[in-house]
């Protein structure tokens, strides 16, 4: 029943925030706006979309005044500068005013956080870059609170799941979807790309990176759009855990196919050396960009494709841009499935080379 | 972004696209040749457009 | 490259690995193992049923088997048996039939030395009768031949004429 009110809450969540999507032709109450900042504006709305924010906003809108009104609620924020400073992000008013704490003064800028005078000025360097101090950051933003809230809907759902299994040792309630994923993992990645003999080692990883991701890149699909796995941050997290495992249990085989690669002339191995190191960091940042890529060209195509909505302003272009993005919409959901897959699978293939043993030559 | 950008952008994508799809093709051949091993040619066409996918978006963004 | 670097957050960075690996370690504990396991075990509860119900099947058939092969030797058993008996009978009437015609054999060569015998008595006894008959017979004839002298006589010498 837990993951009955869990899928409510979420059911819930999503009609609350389809309200967003109804609320956006306020974007075009403007009054005659010139074409060219229509276009900027969507630009700016989709990059701010993709990008972390210190508040969790449902919507916002321009009223009739010309002020722009947020709706959603602010996040703390924890930043160490000689020091813990907690606070809400509230004190930022969305970036128009500065945020005093202790005497220090922050300012919100593009999405980041500096250190600032009371006036709250920021130099710049040639290439206008902000050249103010920025403290360590530790916010709960909207991705940490979002991953948080994914983290704890699996740690239920996954826990409850196993409970059933205790008293039934046949599936019930979700189980009974979740449980081929369970053995699909099992028996068609992990088994055959790492072996029979260790798979059971790397299971945990493996489903868990495949179910958070999975689960993280469909949320991000509802109208909330957190689309946690667009960000750099977080696919590195995740690609570096798998090289940090693959490393660490590669076995001599593993290195000596590195360094000393058997089966070809000496002068080959001092070539191929280099080339099988670099390879070894090339595996896990294709990992980290190909998720970061697809799930942000994804948003940017889709964010786009409902942005020519306000662009055409005609009764051709609102069905139009509906048909594509409801299209696009389904081929998202295929790719969160893709990608989570891709990445369980090349996780395993990668941990698989490192456990080999080769037959010796 | 320059125009050299756009156009390596571009070329990236042909490459990228022409790769892929030969890829997709050559394992529906396999697959309409032997229906029965389906299941691994798939898989075996998933990781090798993955690979080719991560080039191109690395050169993408290296673009 | 450089709007990546830019977009980097070392707070997201941080805050997501140690979510994921508290994540890893608590689904580990409270879900992975547990499923594994119970997963684990059906499929070998549902092998080693399989197993079972193969080896019942070939313990009856082997028990089928045995049966078949207990009631063949059965059968042939009671064949040879009857077939004993059969030859046993067919002895039995056998001997009795030998003995009957000994036994009979015996009687009838018996009856054949009593009838035998019977008859040499009474050809014996007719003998014996038809010269005692024979003799009075003679007497009688004699007395009268010998009544008359002359015919004594004649008698003599035809009797002495024979005997010679």
């Amino acid at each position: 029943m837990n993951t009955f009110k869990l899928l409510k809450t979420i059911s819930l969540l999503w009609i609350l925030a389809t309200a967003s999507i109804s609320a956006k032709p306020a974007l075009d109450k403007e009054e005659h706006p010139p074409q060219k900042d229509l276009k900027a504006e969507i630009k700016a709305y989709i990059n701010h979309h993709l990008q972390d924010s210190y508040d969790f906003s449902l919507y916002s809108y321009t009223d009739e005044q010309g002020k722009h009104i947020y709706k959603g609620f602010p996040l703390p924020v924890i930043l160490w500068d000689n020091g813990l400073k907690v606070f809400a992000s509230a004190k930022f008013h969305h970036g128009e005013t500065l945020a005093e704490v202790d005497g220090n003064y922050y300012k919100l800028y593009h999405g980041k956080i500096y250190k600032t005078d009371a006036d709250g000025s920021i130099e710049y360097d040639a290439h206008h870059h902000p050249v103010n101090e920025k403290p360590l950051d530790f916010s709960l933003t909207k991705n940490v609170v979002f991953i948080l809230l994914v983290a704890l809907l699996m740690f239920f759902m996954f826990s409850k799941m196993a409970r059933n299994y205790q008293k039934n040792p046949l599936p019930t309630g979700i189980g009974r979807l979740l449980e081929p994923i369970i053995l699909y993992i099992r028996d068609d990645i992990a088994i055959p790309n790492i072996g029979e003999k260790k798979y059971k080692r790397y299971m945990s990883y493996l489903l868990t990176v495949f179910f958070f991701v999975w689960i993280i890149n469909l949320l991000g699909l509802t109208p909330l759009g957190v689309n946690v796995t667009n960000n750099i941050a977080v696919t590195l997290a995740l690609a570096l855990m798998t090289y940090v495992i693959t490393t660490f249990s590669g076995n001599k085989d593993y290195w000596k196919h590195i360094f000393w690669m058997p089966g070809v002339p000496w002068p080959m191995k001092i070539i191929l050396a280099p080339i099988e190191l670099l390879g070894t960091f090339i595996k896990p940042f294709s990992l980290m960009i190909r998720l970061y890529a697809n799930i942000t060209a994804g948003h940017v195509v889709l964010m786009s494709i409902i942005g020519l909505m306000f662009i055409f302003k005609n009764w051709i272009g609102s069905p139009l841009s509906f048909g594509l993005a409801f299209a696009l919409s389904l081929l998202e959901l295929l790719v969160a499935a893709l990608q989570a897959y891709i990445f369980t699978m090349l996780s395993a293939l990668y941990f698989g080379s490192a456990v080999e043993e080769h037959d010796h030559h | 972004m320059t125009i050299p950008n756009i156009v390596g952008a571009g070329l990236i994508v042909i490459g990228a696209g022409l790769g892929i799809g030969k890829i997709g093709g050559s394992a529906m051949d396999a697959i309409a040749r032997q229906p029965e091993a389906s299941g691994k040619i798939q898989t075996a066409m998933l990781i090798a457009a993955a690979l080719i996918e991560g080039i191109g978006f690395a050169a993408l963004f290296a673009a | 490259m450089d709007k990546l670097i830019e977009q980097f957050s070392l707070g997201l960075f941080v805050w997501q690995s140690f979510l994921f690996i508290g994540l890893v370690l608590l689904l580990k504990k409270y879900a992975w193992k547990p499923i594994l396991d119970a997963v684990n075990d059906r499929e070998e509860g549902i092998k080693n049923a399989l197993e079972e119900a193969e080896n019942a099947r070939k313990e009856m058939q082997d028990l089928t088997a045995d049966n078949e092969r207990i009631l063949k030797e059965a059968r042939t058993e009671r064949d040879a048996m009857l077939k004993e008996a059969r030859e046993l009978k067919d002895g039995i009437i056998a001997d009795a039939q030998e003995e009957a015609k000994t036994q009979a054999n015996k009687v009838i060569q018996q009856a054949q030395a009593t009838i035998a015998s019977e008859k040499q008595a009474a050809i014996a006894e007719i003998k014996n009768q038809v010269a005692e008959l024979s003799i009075g017979i003679a007497e009688k004839v004699v007395r009268a031949e010998l009544e008359d002298k002359d015919r004594q006589h004649k008698l003599i010498k035809e009797m002495l004429k024979e005997v010679s």
